[in-house]
């Protein structure tokens, strides 16, 4: 190497910022060969890869899977969707403005600054409005007037007393059975909505919009995600947040493996448990993000190369040369 | 009858046409890449390391992604899960979405480790970590538009880092439509256009040197092949 310091100028030469430049042998180097070789072993490897392993595919929960394998279960949400309890009912931007609900550090919080833009009304948009579109229904829509003309106080003792029993329900002959009490419409509302669901037409209705066509699926995502049923079947798979799941997929596959660091966050506290938590997470992988992209700027970073001397075993062969004298 | 065509004799780059834009255009492209630096045969001796070698897997790793999520695409996003041939070429995509990262962290450790950024590669740098955040998007789009158990669940779980950004604003994991023209228009555009912008720059720039060891002597110039280039390659 030259003893001319390269792209210094003025400055004074900074081995961590700064290079020499290299007036040394050059050898014959075929870079389309090498790419085609590499081409062609990678390809070599990934065939290998899915003629053995394959790739997953696992079924997707619907509405009718899950109201059909757990009808108690479903019916338990229902009612948290009616009564405006759910976890969504109080979820706050960007679907509802439930007060206190937007995570926060301290004066920061973007998503109380983007507010409401995928609104959603659990009770209407999640129960009474799909059970509107039932037609023929003279006991369904007896049962809504009564509810929707009744003081949200009342509505309030209706669910809270339906609440305390549903969990004790079975479905059977087409609908779901309680005991005996004073739940006024909303015993027929859930149970219709139930059996509205085991034939597949709440899938379809929670989808339902002004056009023909439509490919968003917030609603019924919602939906399901509220209830425990999809939990449990993601716990199976090893894929809840405490399991390490949003780097890993169905089965015995890597998944999204590069994403380690960022669910790393989520297993340790007070990210673990904080009601800020993915905010918390989120800071600190930009934060993080910022630093990497940064490096060649920040002095003392950008020195650690240099100070963990790993280059002498990447460039070995090169250092070898120099101190036999074969090379430049 | 003779058509006679009339052959510029002067370039445009000395002639009156010089103020051009695109004489202009082509007069800097070509000092920044000469050919011999845009396509090298010879490359200096120090790159005698396996580590070079998963900057060249990584491309050619994101060739596969490519071409299998081109057939994909033709085929439209059902195909894979009603075709036993469909199920492959999704097999085919994930594992080279797989060795891509594989590969990709390999080479930006390695890079990292070589302190590649010195002699003004910063933004060579720069590029590398943002088209690994933009794959890191790409690849997650992903998984949310597989139609399938592992798309519900990751979007309804991530739905919640993405609204504490705000994000979750204009970006809704669950809707399938947008995380699919996402994942195949958007993202990897950007990937494919930030590789080649950041293989250009290494292009120009050429491969860093290693640091120097202390008493290091003084190199000859005997074989140099690139005097023109006057960088650090």
């Amino acid at each position: 190497m030259s003893a001319t310091p390269n792209q210094v100028g003025r400055r004074r030469f900074n081995p961590d910022r700064d290079v020499e430049e290299w007036h040394g042998s050059y050898v014959p180097y075929d870079l389309l060969k090498e790419a085609l070789v590499a081409f062609l072993a990678v390809g070599v490897l990934i065939i290998g890869l899915s003629v053995v392993f394959s790739s997953p595919d696992e079924q997707p929960v619907t509405l009718k899977s899950w109201s059909t394998s757990d009808p108690v279960g479903f019916a338990q949400t229902a009612i948290t969707e009616l009564d405006g309890t759910s976890a969504l009912a109080i979820y706050g931007p960007p679907y509802n403005s439930t007060p206190g609900a937007s995570q926060q550090i301290g004066f920061f919080s973007p998503e109380k600054w983007f507010g409401v833009h995928h609104p959603i009304d659990t009770a209407k948009d999640f129960v009474l409005g799909p059970l509107r579109m039932l037609s023929n229904q003279p006991v369904v829509a007896a049962a809504l007037n009564r509810y929707s003309s009744a003081s949200s106080t009342q509505q309030s003792v209706w669910t809270s007393a339906y609440e305390k029993v549903v969990t004790n329900a079975q479905f059977a002959h087409g609908a779901l059975q309680v005991t005996k009490g004073s739940y006024g419409p909303v015993a027929p509302l859930i149970s219709s909505l139930t059996s509205m669901a085991r034939i597949g037409a709440l899938d379809g209705a929670l989808l339902s919009s002004n056009q023909f066509y439509d490919t968003n699926y917030t609603k019924p995502l919602l939906f399901i995600a509220n209830g425990g049923y999809v939990a449990n079947l993601a716990g199976q798979q090893k894929l809840q947040g405490s399991q390490w799941g949003m780097m890993n997929e169905t089965g015995n596959y890597p998944g999204q493996a590069w994403l380690w660091l960022y669910t790393l966050w989520y297993q340790v506290s007070p990210m673990k448990t904080s009601t800020n938590g993915d905010l918390e997470v989120f800071s600190i992988m930009i934060g993080l993000t910022l630093v990497l992209a940064l490096v060649p700027f920040i002095p003392g970073l950008r020195s650690i190369p240099r100070w963990s001397r790993l280059y002498r075993l990447i460039w070995r062969v090169h250092y070898r040369d120099l101190k036999s004298g074969t090379s430049a | 009858m003779t058509i006679e065509t009339v052959v510029p004799t002067t370039s445009a780059d000395a002639g009156p046409d010089a103020a051009q834009w695109t004489a202009r255009a082509r007069k800097v492209a070509v000092a920044a890449f000469p050919p011999e630096r845009l396509l090298p045969d010879r490359q200096p001796a120090y790159m005698a390391s396996w580590i070079y070698v998963f900057g060249v897997l990584t491309l050619v790793s994101l060739a596969w992604v490519t071409i299998t999520g081109c057939i994909l695409a033709l085929m439209g996003p059902t195909w894979w899960h009603v075709s036993k041939v469909g199920l492959f070429v999704n097999s085919l995509h994930l594992w080279s979405v797989e060795a891509f990262f594989f590969f990709m962290v390999i080479h930006l450790w390695g890079k990292f480790f070589m302190a590649a950024w010195r002699g003004n590669r910063r933004l060579t740098w720069v590029t590398g970590v943002v088209t690994f955040l933009t794959s890191v998007g790409a690849a997650f789009t992903g998984y949310l538009s597989q139609q399938n158990f592992d798309s519900q669940w990751i979007s309804t779980q991530a739905k919640d880092g993405i609204n504490a950004t705000g994000a979750g604003a204009v970006f809704n994991v669950l809707n399938f439509g947008q995380m699919l023209m996402w994942h195949i228009v958007l993202l990897p555009a950007g990937v494919v256009l930030l590789t080649g912008l950041h293989v250009l720059m290494v292009r120009h720039r050429g491969i860093v040197p290693p640091f120097a060891l202390a008493g290091e002597t003084p190199a000859s110039n005997e074989s140099a092949p690139q005097p023109a280039t006057g960088d650090a390659q």
